[in-house]
Formats: C-alpha cells, structure tokens, sequence
C-alpha cells in the first residue's frame, strides 16, 4: 500500500512508546483512537490521501497546510463525499514532504501551499482518490456476499446491498478490500448528489482550538531542546563585525551563543532566559553596506520612475491619442511596505544529525524548504523530513522561496553541531523587522472619458520584484515584468477602447514576498479607485459605468449586480453615511463588495460590507463566509492602519503598538452571498481581501469629495 | 526563589527569577502551551489567562505576583472543551488559525463572570485588547453573545 514507510514507522514507534514525546506532536484531530486501530489491524490505505482502520475511522491526509484558511476542512469534505464516508469518523492529518504523491498540481512538481490553489488543484484528485476507496470497499462487500458490485451502493460509513438489505461497515470491510486491486478509473458523483460539498459541513480543527490542544510550531518540546533567538542587523544589508557575549552567557539559562549567517543566536533552556540572553549581548554591525535609504527617498525614486516609461505589459488600442480626447484625469497611488504579522511569529524546530535534519514548522513550502536544507546541511532531500504543524497565521509569509526563517534555525543547529534540537523562535518585534514584506509600491494612470465612456487608459506600476532571484523567476517574470506586479492590471476584464500597462522593476535591498493576494493587494486599489474617477468625471453611477465595461465579463457582472442589489444601492442611506463599490477577480474567483463607511471623529468608520464570490463549486460556504470575512478583515487592516516605514534603511515600526492592526471595533459586519456555480472551484483564501480597500475608498469619496490615494487612510 | 501557587487548580511551585513573565512559566517550565506569545508586551491577548478570575496578559506580568494566586489557563477552563464558551465558539465556527483563540477565551470568560449579559459595546471594550489577524471577531462577538444567552 501507499501509505509512507515513515508513517508506518510512526505509527509503531508510538504504539510502543505509549503515550510518549511523539504523540505530543501528533496534530489532534487524528486522535489517538486511530492510531490504536491502526496498531491493532492494518489500515487500509487505497492511495495516499486516506486511511481507514477496521475501527471505521477515515484518516484524510492533507497535502495543504492548515493556516486558517480552512483547508483541512475542505480537502476532507471533498474525499468524504467521494468516499460516502460517515462524517463524524472523519480525521484529518497533515501530509510529510513528498512532492512525488503530494505535490500542488498548480505548480508542477512542487509541493506546498498558496495561490488559494488548495481546493482547485485537489478537487478532482481528491475526488478520485475518495471515489477509488469506496469502489474498493463495494468490491470486498460483493465478494464476500458474492453478488455483483454493481447492484451494491452505500450509506454514510457502509456498504449497502438493497437486494438482500445487507450492511457492512467500511471497518469491516478494510482488510479483504486491502486485498483487491485498485481500479484505474472509477466512476465520480453527479454532483446533485453531493451531501457534503455545498453543505454544513464544520471546521474539524475547531474543537482542538477551542481548548488550547491544537499544535503549532510554538509549542513543541523536545527532550533537550534549546529555545534560540537571534539578533539581526538592524538595517538591511548590514553585516556581524564582532560581537561579546559574556553578559549574554552570565543569564541563567543561557547555554551559547554563535554567529550565524543572519546575525548572532542565543541558545537558552527557555524563551525568556533566551531573550534576555539576547539583551545582554552586545554586537558591533558592520553597516558599511548598509542600505542608507529611508522611505521619503524611495518615495522620490519610484516617483522618478513613475514618469519614465516602464517595460510594456499590455496594450491595446492607441493610448496617446484617446488620451487627447474628452476629459482626463491623472492620479498617482502610493502604497507602502507591508508585514504579514501572523498572530504565531515566525520559529522552526531543527533536530539535526550526521544523516537526518528533522524540521516541525507551519510548513508551507514542502519542496523549496526541503531542497534548501538539504543544499544547506549536505544532506539529501529525503533525509530532510518536513513535520507540518498547525500555522498560526501566515497570509503567504511561511511560503518563502528563500526558505529564509527554516535556513536560519538550520544554521543554527549546525553551529551547535546538532548537539541539542533547536527551537528558534522570533519576537513580534524580530516578526515585524526581518521583512520579506509586501512591496511598496507607486502607480501612475491617466484615463480620459468622452460621452459618458471610457477612452483611454494609460497605468505605470513601479515596485520591486517579488519573483526575482527565486526558482520562480523563469515562469513569473518576462521581459522585464513580474507578473505578480501586474497581475490585475494587464489582464483587466474592463473593455477600455485603448489601454496600456506598463511596468518598473526597482532594485531596493529590502526583502520582499507575497502577502495574502499578492499583486492585488495593490492592483485592484489603482483599477477600483481610478475606475471610479472616470465614472465620476464621466458623470455616470460607479456600478452602471462599470457594468458597461464589464458587458462581455459575465462572472464579473454577476458579483457586482449581486453585490449591489444585496447592499441596496442606490437606496437612501443615514445622513452621514455612503456606499462605494469595488470588483475584482484574483486566483480564478471573482468578488464584488459594497462597503457602507461613515467619518467619526474624522476617521473612516467601515459599518457594513456586503460581498458577493463567485469561487465555482462551493465546497463549504461557511468556511467560504469566513474566507471572506478574514480577508476582509485583513485587507481593511492594512487600508486603515498598515504602513511599514523605513529610515536609513531600519524598519521603523517594532510592535502591534506601531504596527496597528485591526481590532473587534473596527470590524465591520459582513454579509457574504455566493453565486451558485457548477464550475470547478477556485481560491477562497485571497479573494475576499482585494475589494475592500478601493470599495472604502471610493465611500469616503461619496461622503467627503476626496479622493484617497495613499494607503494607509488613517 | 521558589513561587508558589494554584495552576488549573493543582498547587504548584517553580524555582525561577521573580521577574520572570507568567506566560513562559507556563510555557516552558509548567509545559502548558495552550496559553500563546503574540506580542510580549500586552498588545495582543493571546497569553491572556485568569490570575483568581481577573484576565491578566500573562506575558506582562511577573510570576512573583502569581505567588499563592490561582491561575487559570485555557487547559483549566474545562476538562474537555465543555465549557459553555468552548461550545459557543465551536457553535459560531470562530476559530480559523486558531492562534489568538485560547486568549480570547480567557478574556471572554472573564467578561461574562462580571456580566453575564453583556451588551455589544461591552463586549467590544472587554475584547479590544485581543487582537485576531485571522479577522475573527464578528463570530467571536458571536459566540459570547451565544454563551451569554444561554447563562454561561
Ligand atoms: S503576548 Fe501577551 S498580550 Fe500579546
Ligand atoms: S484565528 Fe488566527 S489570529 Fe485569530
């Protein structure tokens, strides 16, 4: 069977360690009972998603990393429909790194998690996968009742024979169906069928994180393990030039301290003897290359640039002449760094020896992480074993193709040779300062309207480069763009007569990455924000002007009418209060959201956002719901609040208390409607968030006449 | 030194620097880990837990002044998530990462011990420190108002 050799390994290994260290990292959720079962029969592993024991337990493995997002609920939800599997039997566990069974079918050969790709790229392979199991177990039940097996069917949990009325449990069924051989194609549901996609269907990571029992990286502990921290350069670019740690080794508790490529660590039996060892320690910077710019002087370099031509990612249509035509507006769109600022803090567990590195960490990025190591300890990609734990949080952070955080808790335990495992853990502060941010960026646009309609467009996109320098840059940049810069912009669905889009890529020694709907986290901005000038200089209704542009775009239509009619626009509102409107599509799924904003005490004050998805088939429309509350929260936080400034190459801000984030008050309510769709389904993860900002900003406008073009608002 | 004091209602003591925060006695050296570190400075919430029924950030609060206190952590607050609260999140479908909500918990329990009927701008004063970049709070809002309907 396909099941792991490790996995099996694990398994016994626990068995007979009883309730031991190994358990304690055991993701819960795949409670101990299935594990007793497993130890007492062979499980029945048809292929390598799913288990299930003579007990009838159904253990799913998740290719995808659990941060939130919902996946292990979905990825289960979809083997369990397939598979006709009793829903309260149903386990969930998180997969090791092993890109030949578990890759992300988005991204070749690769496995990890992002581009709210998780329920796209598993859709028909989880399908398949639960489909082949349960043909399986109808097979055993018609051998051993020797019928055909196409006069058998089955209930939640068993097959059932409604000839003869006989019942069998998938459990007692496991060990002859283990035998059989496994179909190469087997038939799917008529999704009319389907009783648990589309359904009610709860989150099985509740339980566990309602009682403080859900195991993120934070929380493993290992016999001898070291808790390590790290002093950083506190400006991009500089270097250790020495560095005295007698103070630092006088704290009780603290074990050592080394150089490592990315600063100096201090090893301690625990967190606080750790940070305090740090406190102590006094390190002298080599700032000679030090970055020395601050954000006023990348702000005037991106402005710079911003008036000289960039290279072309999209044209259309004779720009320079329609902008000589009927009224033109201009606008410049700043935005600023961001940090990701996931609750958990970046950390990584290493146990590392002569041939094994053995990592725990909110993993994800299977394959990157996995071949970096290696590359960095001499090992061979298998000896890297990848335990996937939950991520508190990560909004993209944790999938970085520098491996940056897992590299720099390797080199940790590799300065220490292995001696301890180590648990390198960051401050909110360190979390907020290491970078690997959301670019700044600066956009340009010129439009014109004539008539009552859009003319022409003319959109400048200056940043640095997400993709460049990283294994990705081959596929995601081309002739000078990255497409994560545009992304957004060169593929608008707005039908403008003549539109180009052109891009610069600055080169700035701040680390950068995606975050949580990466391009169009500032792309929709411009384009909902700029599209919504041109109504107005076009004198037109800001859903009506768009409707027209978006006459040959039916998903897009479909979001915003929705939207629009559910938050009652055009309908009198409180005095004090306005509506404004944004549509976007990013990861395949398209989102409308109307967001109602008032001023108090000259801030802006969201009360309500009403969004409308269409993300294909809904797998589970309250993970959906909540999908799209969480980027709204997220986006709305950033819009409001989030700015990552620099000053002679040092981040500015430390903490949650410069770093504001949204709080309970600050939440609007959110109402989400989603479009029925027969389609394959798309990302929920990001689309939720990029809406929101323009959708505020373009209220405000209604309520005060001024436009917003720098993020933050607040 | 040693400090002592009642933990989930077990009496405990533990030989650490007086200083040193309440939240890494309970990670580190007591083993709970249910209690999180979001912050360090009580910005965050998420190490909140009980110090004789009042919500303290664990994070900023020196173990010396635990001494023959009774601190609660979100292992103490039921035995097996049955607390009416545990059930109303679960209910609301409020955890997504799940990071911030152990804090979130301890804060709302504390919240309906001193008003067991709290009204929505009760609830987002008691809350307000406790921060979720998962974006939770209206299920969060949710689910108090769940617990405190059905007399939590
Ligand atoms: S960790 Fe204590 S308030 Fe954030
Ligand atoms: S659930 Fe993720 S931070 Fe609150």
């Amino acid at each position: 069977m396909t099941t792991s050799y490790s996995r099996r390994t694990f398994l016994k290994t626990s068995a007979a360690a009883g309730a031991g260290l190994t358990l304690a990292f055991h993701l819960t959720g795949c409670g101990r009972k299935g594990e007793q079962a497993a130890a007492m029969g062979e499980p029945f592993a048809p292929n390598a998603f799913v288990r299930i024991g003579t007990d009838g337990s159904v253990t799913v493995i998740a290719k995808h990393l659990e941060m939130g997002q919902g996946s292990y609920t979905g990825l289960a939800t979809i083997l369990a429909e397939e598979l006709d599997a009793d829903w309260s039997k149903v386990r969930v566990e998180g997969a090791p790194a092993d890109a030949s069974k578990y890759n992300n079918l988005q991204w070749g050969p690769q496995q990890g998690t992002g581009g709210s790709s998780a329920m796209a790229n598993s859709f028909d392979q989880l399908r398949q996968a639960g489909a082949t199991a349960r043909a399986l177990l109808i097979a055993a039940a018609a051998q051993q009742w020797k019928v055909e097996a196409a006069t058998l069917s089955t209930e939640p949990g068993a097959v059932v024979d409604p000839a003869s009325g006989k019942r069998a449990s998938y459990g007692s069924l496991v060990e002859l169906a283990a035998t059989l051989p496994v179909p190469a194609e087997v038939p799917l549901k008529d999704p009319a069928r389907f009783r648990l996609i589309g359904g009610k269907v709860a989150r099985v990571d509740a339980p566990a994180k309602v009682t403080g029992k859900a195991q993120f990286t934070q929380d493993v502990q290992l016999p001898g393990m070291l808790v390590a921290v790290v002093a950083r350069p506190p400006r991009f670019g500089a270097t250790v030039k020495s560095f005295d740690a007698t103070k630092a080794k006088a704290v009780a508790g603290v074990k050592d301290v080394v150089q490592i490529p990315t600063g100096v660590a201090v090893l301690a039996e625990t967190t606080w003897a750790a940070t305090q060892g740090r406190a102590a320690l006094t390190v002298e910077w080599d700032t000679s290359k030090a970055m020395t710019e601050g954000t006023p002087e990348l702000l005037a370099r991106y402005r710079e640039a911003a008036g000289k031509p960039g290279a072309v990612a999209k044209e259309t249509g004779d720009v320079t002449a329609g902008l000589r035509k009927g009224t033109v507006v201009e606008a410049e769109f700043t935005f600023p760094y961001l940090a990701h600022a996931a609750m958990e803090p970046m950390n990584c567990v290493v146990q590392l020896s002569a041939d094994k590195c053995e990592i725990w960490n909110g993993e994800q990025m299977q394959t990157g992480d996995q071949m970096a190591v290696a590359a960095a300890t001499g090992l061979k990609p298998e000896q890297v074993v990848l335990n996937m734990l939950y991520a508190g949080g990560s909004f993209g952070r944790r999938a970085n193709p520098h491996s940056d955080y897992v590299l720099e808790a390797v080199s940790i335990a590799k300065a220490i040779n292995g001696r301890a495992p180590v648990k390198m853990v960051w401050t909110r502060e360190d979390d907020t300062r290491a970078g690997y941010f959301r670019p700044m960026y600066v956009h340009r646009i010129k439009g014109s309207v004539a008539g009552g309609q859009a003319v022409a467009w003319h959109h400048r996109i200056v940043g640095q480069s997400i993709m460049k320098g990283t294994g990705w840059e081959p596929f995601m940049v081309k002739d000078g763009i990255d497409q994560t810069s545009v992304e957004g912009v060169a593929n608008t669905p707005y039908a403008i007569p003549a539109f180009r889009a052109e891009s610069t890529i600055m080169d700035v020694p701040v680390p950068v990455l995606w975050w949580r709907s990466v391009g169009h986290t500032h792309t929709a901005f411009a384009m909902e924000a700029f599209i919504d000038e041109l109504a107005t200089a076009a004198k037109r209704d800001p859903v009506e002007f768009r409707r027209e542009l978006l006459a040959n775009a039916p998903r897009h239509l479909a979001v915003l009418n929705l939207a629009a009619e559910k938050a009652g626009w055009g309908s009198p509102l409180p005095a004090g209060r306005a509506r404004g409107i944004a549509v976007h599509e990013s990861f395949s799924s398209v989102v409308a959201e109307v967001a109602e904003v008032s001023l108090e005490g000259g801030k802006p004050k969201v009360h309500k956002v009403t969004c409308a998805v269409d993300c294909g088939i809904a797998i589970n429309p309250d993970v959906i719901a909540m999908q799209m509350e969480s980027g709204i929260a997220y986006g709305l936080s950033a819009a409001l609040y989030g700015e990552i400034t620099l000053k002679e190459g040092a981040v500015v801000q430390g903490n949650f208390d410069t770093y504001r984030c949204l709080r309970m008050a600050d939440m609007p309510a959110v109402e989400v409607h989603i479009v029925p769709s027969t389609s394959a389904p798309t990302g929920v993860g990001e689309p939720g968030l990029p809406p929101v900002a323009p959708a505020v900003a373009n209220a405000l406008f209604q309520l005060t006449g001024k436009r917003i073009r720098t993020l933050p608002m607040a | 030194m040693a400090i002592a004091f009642s933990i989930n209602g077990k009496s405990t003591s533990v030989d650490v620097a007086p200083e040193t925060p309440l939240l890494w006695v309970i990670r580190d050296t007591l083993g709970l880990t249910g209690t999180k570190f979001g912050c360090g400075m009580a910005q965050c919430g998420a190490c909140t837990v009980h110090v004789d029924g009042e919500a303290v950030r664990s994070c900023s609060f020196p173990v010396s002044a635990a001494a023959d206190k009774k601190v609660t952590t979100i292992e103490g607050l039921s035995a097996d998530g049955s607390h009416p609260l545990q059930q109303a999140w679960v209910e609301a479908q409020a955890p997504q990462c799940g990071y911030c909500q152990s804090g979130q918990i301890m804060q709302a329990a504390a919240l309906l011990a001193k008003t067991p009927t709290p009204s929505e701008a009760e609830i987002e004063g008691a809350m307000a420190g406790n921060l979720c970049r998962c974006g939770t709070y209206n299920r969060i809002k949710a689910a108090i108002q769940l617990a405190a309907q059905k007399g939590a």
